[in-house]
């Protein structure tokens, strides 16, 4: 192999990676380093602090939507991820049944559909279900974030069945287990990275949503991103760089657990 | 002989009846939650808006008519609602822009990616993964503290003495570009990547050997092979970018609105749910379009993901 001639190289590929990956990070870093801003606004600088976690921390409006949050990400991801495990093991491994193709396009179809699009259907369903049975509660938000988390969840949980060896289920069946304890002492364990990766996912999905939420939402259900989109809209104090810092933390800790799990390969 | 073939068919038939048992709770629940109000959304573009908002129900066409049409208060006529035309020309030209500038920087990313060794890759993967699964509203909010007039971006170029005046980014088309492009950057790269990484070198190898340039086996041998990835980085980015929503409002400062912001519009102060009704389901038109486009280039493209 020639050393001065590689078969990889093509001009100006490494500096425009180069250029996107110094891009994708240097606004978020002068996000996080303006959040440790003791200055009142964020258009100077005025040395290092930490009152705006102090002020975030101390704002029961964020405490609450930041709860608000984690229970319809809890709740919406571990209903997501049981429904795509028990929709993952009926459409893989199996030789193609009619409605296979439709339970697959189904199952996906909420990620193609713009979310605009979905928040006004659910906000118009909803409307009238709400007049209908006087519920206004949680309930409609929590289901939203099912329908949607689903197929992301169902993505590494499907991965992982495809990949997964049948031979150990068939010993356990020649060795009279039923059906259910094959399940659970087989398949469910060699199944559980797939869940725990969908889980996060699914988490992480519910977390990020603005759009679907702020459609669905009634009043006084303001999640973590759709409180900071109001403050946004009336104008930026560091505080969003506070809280916007401390949901980054999570997120980076989710997905770096994550990318461990499903990059695991045994 | 047919006592078996019956009772292995009644098996099979268990089997797939049990299968969908299985995927009856999600498939219900997106029903219910995502794609079955789709169909109400049909329903309620045809009818007359109520005072409150909501409808009457009465059926009629005018939510379609003025999507595009507008008509005079006063004699009546009917012409061209430019507002509207605007905002749908600012949305699709963003959107295809977009496409495009995180194609351009994409492809060579995720070249450079897929040509290190297998140890590194999985570090940069997880590099552009991060990004991937951040809040999209705080990085959007990123983009408009590097891009105001107080930012890093302005405040440079004056000590350095460049400009003397800061530069008005933010609040503009520009900026939304800039943001749309910045955010939806990861959704371009990962599936070029997975493309990449199943590239075989030897190909390439094989055009060198026989004279090809760099440009040639760039555009005669990479290119075709990684073309669905490009594809589908391409209707990842374009459909979440023609219904951008938090970008037009943090970045765009509600002024240059975006389609969703029409039909945000249209179920508040607009209090005209079957427009807002019927520009919905436009917007799904023009995905179902670009989907459509997708499915006829993967199937004709002749490579399989292998």
């Amino acid at each position: 192999m020639a050393k001065n001639f590689s078969i990889k190289h093509q001009p100006g590929f490494t500096a425009v990676a180069a250029t996107c990956f110094v891009v994708l990070y240097l606004p978020i870093i002068v996000l996080v380093l303006y959040a440790f801003n003791a200055a009142n606004s964020t258009s100077e600088w005025g040395g290092l602090s930490l009152k705006w976690f102090r002020s975030a921390w101390q704002n029961t409006e964020v405490i609450d939507a930041t709860l608000r949050s984690f229970q319809i990400g809890a709740i919406a991801a571990i209903l997501a991820s049981i429904f795509a495990t028990m929709a993952a093991l009926a459409t893989t491994r199996t030789a193609p049944y009619r409605g296979l193709t439709f339970q697959y396009a189904a199952i996906n179809q909420p990620l193609m559909v713009p979310e605009i699009v979905t928040g006004v259907a659910l906000l118009i369903f909803f409307s009238r279900i709400k007049i209908f049975t006087g519920y206004s509660g949680l309930g409609y938000l929590i289901a939203a974030h099912t329908a949607f988390c689903i197929p992301f969840a169902y993505l590494p949980i499907r991965a992982r069945l495809e990949n997964m060896d049948l031979t150990l289920e068939r010993a356990a069946a020649d060795l009279y287990a039923t059906p259910w304890k094959t399940f659970r002492r087989i398949t469910l364990p060699l199944l559980w990275p797939g869940i725990l990766a969908g889980l996060m996912l699914a988490f992480v999905i519910s977390l990020d949503d603005v759009v679907i939420t702020e459609f669905v939402k009634s009043g006084g259900q303001d999640t973590l991103p759709t409180y900071m989109l109001g403050q946004i809209r009336r104008g930026i104090t560091p505080e969003i760089n506070a809280i916007s810092t401390a949901f980054l933390l999570l997120s980076v800790a989710i997905v770096t657990l994550f990318f461990f799990i499903s990059r695991k390969r045994d | 002989m047919a006592t078996a073939e019956e009772v292995a068919k009644a098996a099979e038939r268990r089997d797939i009846r049990g299968r969908w048992l299985l995927s009856a709770p999600a498939l219900l629940v997106i029903l219910l939650a995502a794609t079955g109000p789709l169909l109400i959304v049909l329903v309620y573009s045809f009818l007359t808006p109520g005072p409150y908002g909501d409808v009457k129900w009465q059926f009629s066409l005018d939510a379609w008519t003025s999507v595009f049409l507008e008509r005079d208060i006063f004699d009546d006529t009917l012409s061209i609602a430019a507002a509207h035309v605007t905002i749908f020309w600012r949305s699709i030209k963003l959107a295809i822009i977009t496409t495009i500038a995180t194609l351009a920087l994409g492809f060579p990313t995720a070249y450079f990616m897929a040509t290190r060794s297998e140890k590194t890759r999985d570090l940069w993967l997880f590099l552009i993964t991060i990004p991937f699964w951040t809040n999209l509203l705080i990085r959007t909010f990123a983009v408009l503290q590097i891009i105001r007039n107080e930012g890093i971006i302005n405040t440079i170029l004056l000590k350095l003495g460049l400009i003397t005046a800061p530069i008005q980014i933010l609040y503009t088309d520009t900026a939304i570009l800039l943001g749309m492009a910045y955010v939806y950057l990861p959704l371009m790269v990962l599936p070029i990547y997975a493309s990449m990484e199943k590239l075989d070198f030897r190909l390439v190898e094989a055009g060198y050997d026989l004279y090809a340039t760099r440009f040639q086996v760039l555009r005669r041998i990479i290119f075709p092979l990684v073309r669905p990835g490009v594809i589908a980085g391409s209707i990842l980015v374009f459909i979440p970018a023609l219904g951008a929503y938090v970008t037009p409002i943090v970045l765009g400062g509600g002024k240059n609105l975006m389609l969703s912001n029409l039909i945000e519009l249209q179920f508040g102060q607009g209090r005209n749910w079957p427009l807002g009704s019927a520009l919905s389901i436009s917007v799904m038109i023009i995905v179902m379009v670009a989907l459509l486009a997708y499915v006829r280039n993967a199937g004709s493209s002749g490579v399989r993901h292998g």
